[in-house]
């Protein structure tokens, strides 16, 4: 239970105060990163480890926050997502709670723990071996000299990966709560002005200006309105939601709460997608400390103000990410779409005045509400301010999550934060916002990395999810990777979408296997029309983007295809054509053996050849030769 | 856990309903989080307890069954005892996971166009993204995420659980 309930400003402000101090007077800090990439990579694991590593030192560490009564006063946390998921576990240990002083081991595994707990943690030596090396070899004791994240800017992100997550206290002692508290001080109109003038954006896909959404829902008299934040991240490739519903938790529920005021609304909901469980407990258990604390409740914060929030996971449907459909979802339907109007301000769930924000427009409220709308506009450009998040995936040196200024450089992005493409191969396109967005060439790659530019290369900023692809990327198998994927996850209401997307998928599918045809193109630029006109919401409408986008700039790949019969990338089996390269092959047998067709026949010692009519083109005779004799 | 025992059982069928009926309510909102509390103790949505649902929360069978047949999550067939799920997110694509997914299948047994081995041991889907694109290629074994998978990884992987089976 918690220790004292928060029943006015004063007592957020006191409460704040001794979490400074109880955290000023830590020696030591330790932060072990739990997001989704690390604990792929085994910090589950380390995180025993290390505890047990520290128990058996006789390293005594705190119990709680206010445990005072430690010889040693070492803390010892995980946090959620601290960003270079490629090089999880993440391990930061803060002397004197100084992240300046701090020294950032990567890759951790359970096997390094006794000597950090002996070496660094006891003595305050580094063990160089653990630190971040970057291309040239250079070592980084702290991440913050780490280019990647010197060149970003943590507005959203700030928290996340620096705070115990499941400890209100840590967030409070931070500032949270203190934007609820000016909000709470001013009216509901003064709020909605705040948000309009820092001219935050819908940072879900729709770039919606927030304060005129909530401006329209504040209009309306109707008793009852709820405020639902939409966690339903489905774009394959972006996971920024899920790292900031599950390492700051409580932001997310401040801004709730911020909007719920401005709108007049007593409930909240949140829905999480299906495949975020440990977001899902992140929140859960959130929400309960602030119902212990008196953050949620009846009369937050001396105020009079009544609020409480509740989850609904989702059962695996992309479209619910579109918010008609993420309402009937909540009611307890089929996720699908419905016309608008009427807008959901008007009349949303269960019927009722609703304003739907994604997950990242939220955790920025609260900022704006503290800081003004001002300090927000810092960042960003014309009709594009703030920070984005964006995670950066695919054929890169340093997959993670970022955050920087809105209209910052794509190519920044890749080189400067990101590393540059993986091997050190050449980049031939980004692919950008999901399945609704496009791909976007190398030779584009300076674009500026705003709602307006991006939208003018054929792509959107979406929920931000950059996929980095290199030259071994056939762009046709791209186009048809997220035909797949709309296809599959059409609800089926509309005949454009439905169909459209179906006969589309046949043709790229047609044209990948080497059996395109002559008029293939128009077909899909046709259909595509189709399909975007015919279509009632938005997973239909940009359904056809990544074809569009990649026709647009790679239709030469197309062509290649259809009428010279080749996969330029090498990617598509269909064009492949393995053979035994004479005179590498020792003539071992090692592939004839595995080879499932029996395709490869030959006389020991002397080179095997493959017979193609029988070969399947699986590619484990390839996979089998040691000396790479083998080619396609 | 699955308890197909059960499932001969009106009485216990009965009485499991109801708890969760308690638990989440009898309205329409309701529904999905007991198709959930199904799903995840069945692995599957059993008939006869979809029947019980719809007689204790009025829901009509039609819209139960338009509501599990609408989302992944749901399986109105049974799947098996160990759930392998091999990401199918951009990242994993562009990383290749292809060979992946076919290996798969193949040490699992299950026969061209299943998802399930008769035995039943083994489910292997693509899902979408898991949101851990910076290990990509990813795979999710019984609940725990693995990262960096290679065909190899994920055949021992898969070979470690049936020897756990069949000790």
């Amino acid at each position: 239970m918690a220790d004292f309930k928060i029943n006015i400003v004063a007592d957020l402000e006191s409460l704040k105060d001794k979490v400074s101090a109880a955290r000023a007077a830590e020696k030591i800090r330790i932060s072990l990163c739990m997001g989704n990439g690390c604990l792929a990579a085994g910090a589950g694991e380390v995180y025993d480890a290390l505890k047990e590593s520290l128990e058996k030192h006789g390293v005594a560490t705190k119990s709680d926050l206010f445990d005072e009564g430690v010889k040693d006063n070492i803390n010892y946390t995980h946090t959620g997502c601290q960003g270079m998921c490629q090089h999880g576990p993440l391990l930061q240990i803060d002397p004197e709670n100084n992240s300046d002083k701090g020294i950032t081991y990567m890759k951790v595994t359970v096997d390094d723990v006794d000597e950090i707990v002996e070496k660094t943690i006891m003595n305050g030596e580094v063990i160089e071996r653990l630190l971040h090396k970057d291309a040239n070899g250079v070592s980084y004791k702290n991440y913050k000299d780490i280019p990647f994240y010197q060149l970003q800017t943590f507005v959203t992100m700030k928290d996340c990966g620096r705070i115990n997550p499941h400890d209100i206290r840590e967030y409070i002692g931070i500032g949270g709560y203190l934007g609820l508290a000016n909000a709470l001080k001013s009216t509901p109109a003064d709020v909605i002005k705040t948000m309009t003038d820092s001219g935050l954006k819908g940072r879900g896909g729709g770039g919606f200006p927030t304060g005129v959404k909530w401006n329209f829902c504040a209009k309306e008299t109707a008793p009852k309105k709820y405020v639902v934040c939409n966690g339903d991240e489905g774009d394959p490739g972006a996971f920024m939601d899920d790292a900031i519903m599950d390492g700051s938790p409580q932001s997310i529920l401040e801004g709730m709460r911020i909007a719920g005021f401005a709108i007049g609304a007593d409930e909240g909901w949140i829905y999480v997608r299906a495949e975020y469980p440990h977001a899902v407990k992140s929140l859960g258990k959130a929400i309960e400390e602030a119902r212990e604390y008196g953050l949620l409740g009846d009369n937050i914060l001396g105020s009079g103000m009544k609020f409480d929030i509740h989850i609904k996971e989702g059962a695996g449907a992309f479209v619910c990410g579109e918010e008609t459909a993420l309402l009937a979802s909540i009611e307890g339907k089929r996720g699908m779409p419905r016309p608008k109007p009427p807008f959901p301000a008007h009349s949303g769930l269960f019927g009722k005045p609703t304003i739907i924000n994604n997950v990242e427009t939220f955790a920025n409220v609260p900022k704006i509400m503290l800081l003004g709308a001002d300090v927000f506009k810092q960042n960003g450009v014309e009709g594009s301010y703030g920070t984005k998040t964006f995670s950066i995936t695919g054929d890169i040196v340093n997959s993670g999550l970022i955050e920087v200024p809105m209209g910052t450089k794509m190519s920044d992005i890749v080189y400067k934060i990101g590393g540059g493409v993986l091997n050190n191969a050449k980049l031939k396109a980004v692919q950008v916002g999901g399945p609704s967005g496009g791909c976007v060439p190398a030779d584009k790659a300076d674009v500026s990395m705003d709602y307006d530019s991006v939208k003018a290369v054929g792509a959107i900023v979406g929920s931000g999810g950059l996929v980095v692809m290199s030259e071994t990327a056939c762009m046709v198998d791209v186009a048809k990777y997220f035909m797949t994927f709309t296809q599959s996850e059409s609800c089926g209401k509309c005949t454009m979408c439905r169909e459209g997307t179906k006969r589309m998928l046949e043709i790229l599918t047609k044209i990948c296997d080497g059996r395109g045809e002559d008029g293939d193109i128009e077909t899909l630029e046709e259909l595509a029309k189709a399909v975007s006109d015919g279509s009632l919401c938005a997973l239909g409408k940009t359904a056809p983007n990544p074809v569009l986008s990649t026709l647009r700039y790679f239709r030469s790949e197309y062509e290649a295809h259809i009428y010279d019969k080749k996969c330029p990338a090498g990617k598509c089996t269909a064009f492949k054509k393995y053979h035994i390269i004479p005179d590498k092959c020792k003539g071992c047998s090692a592939c004839a053996r595995k080879c499932p067709v029996g395709a490869i026949s030959g006389e020991l010692k002397k080179p095997f050849v493959i017979d193609s009519e029988k070969c399947i083109k699986c590619g484990v005779c390839a996979a089998t030769c040691k000396f790479g004799a083998i080619e396609f | 856990m699955s308890c197909a025992c059960a499932l001969d059982d009106p009485k216990g069928i009965e009485a499991y309903v109801s708890s969760l009926v308690e638990k989440h309510g009898r309205e329409r909102h309701s529904l999905i989080p007991i198709l959930q509390a199904v799903q995840s103790r069945f692995n599957y949505l059993p008939k006869e307890l979809l029947l019980e649902v719809s007689k204790q929360t009025d829901i009509p069978l039609s819209n139960i069954y338009g509501v599990a047949t609408f989302y992944a999550f749901f399986s109105l067939d049974p799947k098996g005892k160990n759930m392998i799920k091999v990401c199918n997110g951009t990242a994993c694509h562009v990383r290749n996971n292809k060979p992946i997914i076919e290996a798969a299948l193949k040490v699992c047994n299950i026969p061209e166009g299943a998802i399930t081995s008769e035995d039943r041991l083994f489910s292997v889907e693509k899902v979408n993204c898991l949101g851990a694109c910076g290990l990509a290629p990813a795979v999710v074994v019984n609940g725990k995420v693995y990262g960096h998978v290679t065909p190899d990884k994920i055949t021992a992987l898969i070979n470690e659980l049936r020897d756990k089976e069949e000790a």
